[in-house]
């Protein structure tokens, strides 16, 4: 037997074997936890199993393996665990273990701050088995029962410190959401089974499931994955919850865990569901796409907790992706597959992208976090003069996830946006509106998330000092700091071999689209990105940084030889107000405030309010924003007094009498029998 | 099919929705009618060109006809009245220009995605045109809908005729004494609602709608 | 040998481009003085600061961070990898296929970026309002010029200005009103961006009013003579922009030879003079605008783009 092969039929149970590892040391972490070695035995066996997992996956993606399944004995007697490797499980493991692994790098030195080890440090290995298990399933049963796992001990990570009452309404807020997506996804699985209850997945694509179903399955799947990916209007929990959490569980929840949920939204309805039959689901995804991409980076832009706002973000790049993702349906149901691999390419490519700085920003300010002990912008500032490496890694963040060359938020991006530019070809009127009006909402959303993170990065990292804490900052220990500066040199490698992403990606996007790939980039010349042959849009990020330090140096070069390189330091300028006071900076709030007037004000109903006191009183001055949430007040507060006032009104059920009771019971079964009758 | 005819007629139709979005980015009287002049005067360019096009030279008519009254008259009319009124400097206080514009392109768009499969037989040129006259007259309804001032009421109306006008040069076979008196109708209209603006001015002071909508409330109580 | 005159031709472009952004400020100063009736500095004038200011000291804000010194760079080298990437007198160059038009918006993009961060690090009011203020221009004016880039690129087929600039010369262009309406979005962007009147005054430091002076006020020395060539820089690009796609005559193809490349570059600074006057015109004719319309400003701009690219999408499936 070739080594090859041997390897190939070995790594699905080396795989499977790791998760299980995990979930080893998280029941070992509940002895370990209250040991002063123990976060680091912890962190440290997850940070392996994560990169053998990695590897594994990464040379099951690159050599183009044909997928390996596994089936186990457990679970229901008759159907049994099945697991299954193929390109589309590779990529996203490839997406959540490298998460995971520098997660754990981060937690190494992170974790010793942590105050109650013992709620976060079983939970910790056995959300990254959860989140790997998932990707695994064969079956829907194994599927559920591991995205529950997954939510669950992830709940568990956002109830580490229960004590704050914010949190303890945040956990509540994702069970909730939580179990909603679940029962979504259930009944989606249903729909997909049939009748005869084929619930492994190799027995529904062998199916077919008729058109009507199919749209429901398509529906539930949006509110499955979608909440828990955080779709608008799904999103509500995101914000609350991910912050909540310690930061690198955050970065986990925001970079990793909704690309699982994004997982399982490709999974059921790329590859389980099949050709797609009608033009308006794509339609639809798009729409809900591009409305999360606007509203998710505007939510992001009111906050002032840099966590939030960060959480917030990952609403608008999910959007992002469920553009391309819309798109490749629309594609699809037209038939143009070579359009619609453009398209899943770009939305992968995001989920990647997205991944990598998200969890960077997130592992950032968890530094910022235990520097300081503070999340408020309004509290901080100042902080690159004593942490200029963590500044240096959160700025590579910032301007990745802001889409600016040549780093790889941009890449992801323009691939949308070459993708939208074919998009005319589309027979459908009403995509024909669409596509344009969802490329200026991707363009809107791309120039507002730079305005977020520059107010993020700006506020945070700029400027003076706002509180004492921020003053005290010292820079955040190795194994922090080596974690952040992976993550941002994969940020720039995926931007400026972006060629070499796209030909990995290739695998998983043929695997969904029926054979149909873009053409390989790795022969081009200077590994220049060319997605369409005949539409000739080339982007290269490699020349582009080549021609950036080349003209950047020699600029400086020549400046510092020929003309001067004298430097003085002077108080500021500031147009000659002299000794200003740090409180005298634009804070976050005011930083928002033109885009507070310009948008806020329609999508918020953004008011503002000044009270100055008449002259001569010695009362300070005062200024109100009031903002509503739209979402929150039209389509949950309805129904959260709904389902109060229809158990307000049912109360009296409690206090019924034995006799009562009965006799409730016993006209339900009548009912129930004349039922029966009637409906047969 | 794209000839140069077909590229000038979709140049000037589309002007035509050009100039009535910039009819809601203006929020000063004069400016506004200024720009109501330009409207027409595209219109009539529109018109000419269909007359051309068509060899219909009844169009000419129409052309020449909406030339001297919407083009000049009703432009320098309006500016009288509004001088008389002593309106001339007032700025309109428009609820956020960027959504009344946000609406004018979902109009667009709405007025496209009905006209183009209803018209599926047609040629081209007639689609394009009736689609583009559709968008006019949406997008004066629209600065109707969301202007305080009489006068921009007035103004809304007209370029919405406008619209119609463009429709009626579009579809081929339009008679010209419909057309004759379409433009005296607006016309008398235009003195009949000059008439009235004097007379509501006299009462209330203001041409402003909102004082109205206030002595309405002040009655029924 | 043939390798060897391509990277020339190339790096003649880079330097025109350099060498000829400050002789376009001060063009433009020059005629805005006439019409007022001033006599002005001469053209050369913004030579004369430049070289002053890279002589001079700099004077750094004690709360001045490195990213403060480093941003000048930046901005200076994405501005110039981005203007160099506009066909100016030739088409088709050796790196035209660096970068489409998206990514030189997304280029323009990252050196604001860099340069609303250097208006916060000092810390001072100034420089918050400034940034503050220049991030909500340019969020309404990237996805502008965005829709403008999907206009073209719907017509032409392609993002890669080279081939947006072959083909408009092409008669299959024809007369269209989303050009029209693509044109005027790209000149409000071009104003917005470019802090020309009326959404910002360049010759002012009149507090309520000023955006991106705002930003630059802690700057001195080379590093003021930086920024102030990155902002010539970036007029000449819009200016170049207008110039190649909505006016692409007269432009050499590649390896056509020196004699076709001079008459090229001729025809560019005609080009480049003629916009300029253009410019210089429309400012000494418009009053400045509250900072609170530019946004509606700005919305007209995006929505005329947007309306451009939907009859676009419309009129191609007739």
């Amino acid at each position: 037997m070739p080594a090859g092969v041997r390897f190939a039929t070995m790594s699905l149970p080396l795989l499977l074997g790791l998760p299980m590892l995990l979930l080893a040391v998280g029941v070992y972490a509940i002895a370990a936890a209250q040991r002063p070695e123990g976060g680091r035995q912890v962190y440290g066996i997850a940070l392996f199993a994560c990169v053998v997992l990695l590897a594994l996956a990464l040379g099951h993606l690159l050599a183009g393996r044909a997928p390996t399944t596994l089936t186990l004995p457990l679970g229901l007697p008759w159907l049994g665990a099945h697991f299954r490797l193929d390109a589309l499980a590779a990529f996203f493991l490839i997406v959540v273990n490298l998460g995971g692994a520098v997660a754990s790098l981060f937690a190494l030195g992170y974790g010793q701050h942590e105050r109650a080890p013992e709620r976060v440090l079983p939970f910790f290995p056995a959300f990254l088995a959860g989140m790997n298990l998932v990707l695994l399933a064969d079956d829907a049963f194994t599927f559920l029962f591991a995205w529950e796992f997954m939510s669950l001990s992830s709940w568990a990570l956002v109830m580490a410190h229960h004590q704050e009452p914010a949190n303890a309404r945040a956990g509540y807020l994702y069970l909730v959401m939580a179990c909603f997506g679940t029962l979504a996804l259930l009944l989606a699985f249903g729909l997909l089974a049939g009748p005869d209850g084929g619930y492994g997945f190799a027995a529904i694509r062998a199916g077919t499931t008729s058109p009507g179903f199919a749209a429901l399955v398509l529906v539930l799947t949006l509110l499955g994955a979608g909440s828990k990916a955080g779709l608008v209007p799904l999103h509500v929990w995101l914000p609350l919850a991910h912050p909540a959490a310690p930061s690198h569980v955050s970065a986990l929840m925001s970079g990793v865990m909704t690309k699982v949920a994004v997982y399982g939204f490709i999974r059921i309805v790329f590859d389980l569901l099949g050709e797609p039959a009608l033009w308006w689901w794509g339609g639809l995804v798009l729409a809900l796409g591009g409305i999360t991409a606007v509203l998710g980076v505007l939510y992001a832009l009111m906050q002032h907790d840099l966590k939030r706002l960060l959480a917030y973000h990952t609403v608008e790049n999910i959007g992002i992706i469920f553009i391309g993702l819309g798109l490749a349906l629309a594609f699809q149901a037209n038939q143009m597959y070579a359009s619609a691999a453009l398209a899943l390419t770009a939305a992968l490519f995001h989920v990647l992208n997205h991944s990598l700085f998200k969890s960077l920003l997130f592992l950032g300010t968890g530094a910022v976090l235990t520097a300081t002990g503070e999340r408020d912008m309004e509290r901080l500032g100042g902080l690159i003069h004593p942490m200029p490496w963590t500044a240096l890694a959160f700025l590579i963040g910032s301007a990745a996830i802001s889409a600016l060359p040549p780093l790889n938020g941009f890449v992801s991006e323009w691939l949308t946006f070459q993708a939208i530019l074919i998009s005319p070809e589309l027979p459908q009127w009403l995509l024909k509106f669409l596509v344009p009006a969802v490329g200026a909402l991707l363009a809107l959303s791309a120039a507002l998330a730079a305005t977020c993170f520059v107010k993020a990065f700006g506020i945070t990292f700029l400027g003076r000092p706002r509180s004492p804490a921020a003053a005290g900052a010292v820079e955040t220990d190795r194994y922090s700091l080596s974690a952040l500066f992976v993550l941002a040199a994969l940020c720039l490698l995926a931007g400026i071999l972006p060629g070499l992403v796209v030909d990995g990606l290739a695998p998983v996007v043929s695997l969904l689209n029926g054979g149909a790939r873009l053409m390989a980039q790795h022969d081009r010349p200077w590994l220049t990105l060319v997605p369409v042959v005949d539409v000739k849009s080339t982007y290269n990020g490699l020349l582009v940084l080549l021609f950036m330090t080349l003209s950047g140096f020699t600029a400086a070069f020549l400046i510092h030889r020929l003309a001067s390189n004298a430097a003085r330091r002077g108080p500021a300028w500031d147009c000659g107000f002299p000794d200003a006071n740090p409180a005298f900076q634009y804070t976050a709030g005011s930083f928002a405030q033109p885009i507070r007037r310009v948008f806020g004000s329609i999508v918020f109903q953004a008011r503002e309010r000044v009270m100055m006191p008449p002259p001569g009183d010695l009362r300070p001055a005062r200024f109100e924003v009031k903002l509503r949430d739209p979402v929150w007040e039209r389509g949950y507060a309805p129904v959260a007094h709904a389902v109060v006032a229809l158990s307000s009104r049912f109360n009296y059920l409690q206090y019924l009498t034995i006799r009562r009771y009965l006799s409730l019971v016993f006209g339900a079964l009548v009912v129930l029998l004349l039922g029966m009758v009637l409906w047969r | 099919m794209h000839g140069l005819a077909f590229d000038i007629a979709h140049f000037l139709a589309g002007g035509m929705v050009v100039a009535s979005f910039l009819l809601l980015y203006q929020d000063r009287l004069s400016a506004l009618i200024n720009i109501f002049a330009l409207h027409s005067l595209v219109l009539v360019l529109a018109v000419g060109w269909q007359a051309y096009i068509q060899d219909a030279h009844h169009l000419y008519v129409t052309a020449g006809i909406a030339l001297i009254f919407k083009a000049v008259i009703i432009p320098t009319a309006l500016h009288r009245i509004v001088r008389q009124l002593g309106i001339h400097r007032t700025l309109e206080v428009v609820g956020g220009v960027g959504r009344d514009m946000l609406a004018g392109t979902a109009l667009v768009a709405l007025a496209i995605l009905v006209m183009l499969p209803v018209t599926a037989g047609a040629d081209a040129l007639a689609r394009e045109d009736l689609a583009f006259a559709l968008a006019v007259v949406l997008l004066g309804l629209l600065l109707m809908v969301t202007r305080q001032n009489a006068v921009s009421l007035v103004v809304g109306f007209m370029s919405l005729e406008n619209g119609l006008v463009l429709a009626a040069a579009g579809a081929r076979g339009m008679p010209l004494a419909v057309e004759i008196s379409i433009a005296f109708s607006v016309l008398i209209a235009l003195i009949v609602i000059g008439v009235f603006l004097f007379r509501i001015r006299e009462r209330f002071d203001s041409v402003d709608m909102q004082a109205m909508d206030t002595f309405r409330e002040g009655r029924r109580k | 040998m043939a390798l060897i005159a391509d990277y020339l031709v190339q790096g003649c472009q880079m330097l025109l481009i350099l060498l000829l952004a400050p002789l376009l400020t001060g063009w433009v100063r020059a005629v805005k003085a006439r019409l007022l009736r001033r006599r002005g500095p001469s053209v050369l004038q913004p030579y004369r600061d430049l070289s002053k200011l890279l002589r001079k000291e700099v004077v750094l804000a004690d709360s001045a961070s490195w990213l403060f010194r480093v941003a000048p760079y930046l901005i200076f080298a994405a501005l110039w990898v981005a203007a160099a990437l506009v066909p100016t007198f030739a088409s088709g160059l050796l790196f035209s296929w660096t970068a489409d038009l998206i990514a030189i918006v997304a280029l323009l993009g990252t050196a604001r970026f860099f340069l609303a961060l250097a208006g916060l690090d000092v810390g001072t009011s100034f420089g918050g309002i400034g940034s503050s203020r220049e991030m909500m221009i340019a969020s309404l004016a990237e996805p502008a010029m965005l829709m403008m880039v999907f206009t073209l690129s719907l017509l032409a087929g392609t993002t890669e200005l080279s081939s947006v600039a072959r083909f408009m010369l092409t008669a299959e262009v024809g007369l269209r009103v989303s050009l029209a309406l693509a044109l005027l979005a790209l000149v409000m962007v071009a104003i917005a961006e470019n802090a020309r009147i009326p959404v910002d005054n360049p010759a002012t430091h009149l507090e309520l009013t000023m955006v991106h002076e705002a930003m630059v006020l802690e700057y001195s020395g080379r590093h003021l003579a930086l920024i102030e060539l990155s902002a010539s820089l970036k007029l000449l690009l819009y200016l170049s922009l207008l110039g190649c796609i909505f006016a692409p005559w007269g432009m050499a193809t590649a390896g056509a030879g020196p004699v076709a490349y001079l008459g090229g570059a001729a025809i560019y600074v005609a080009k480049l003079a003629l916009g300029g006057l253009l410019l210089a015109l429309f400012e000494t004719s418009i009053a400045k605008m509250r900072v609170f319309r530019v946004d509606q400003f700005l919305g007209a701009a995006l929505m005329l783009g947007l309306l451009g690219a939907l009859l676009l999408f419309v009129s191609r499936s007739l």
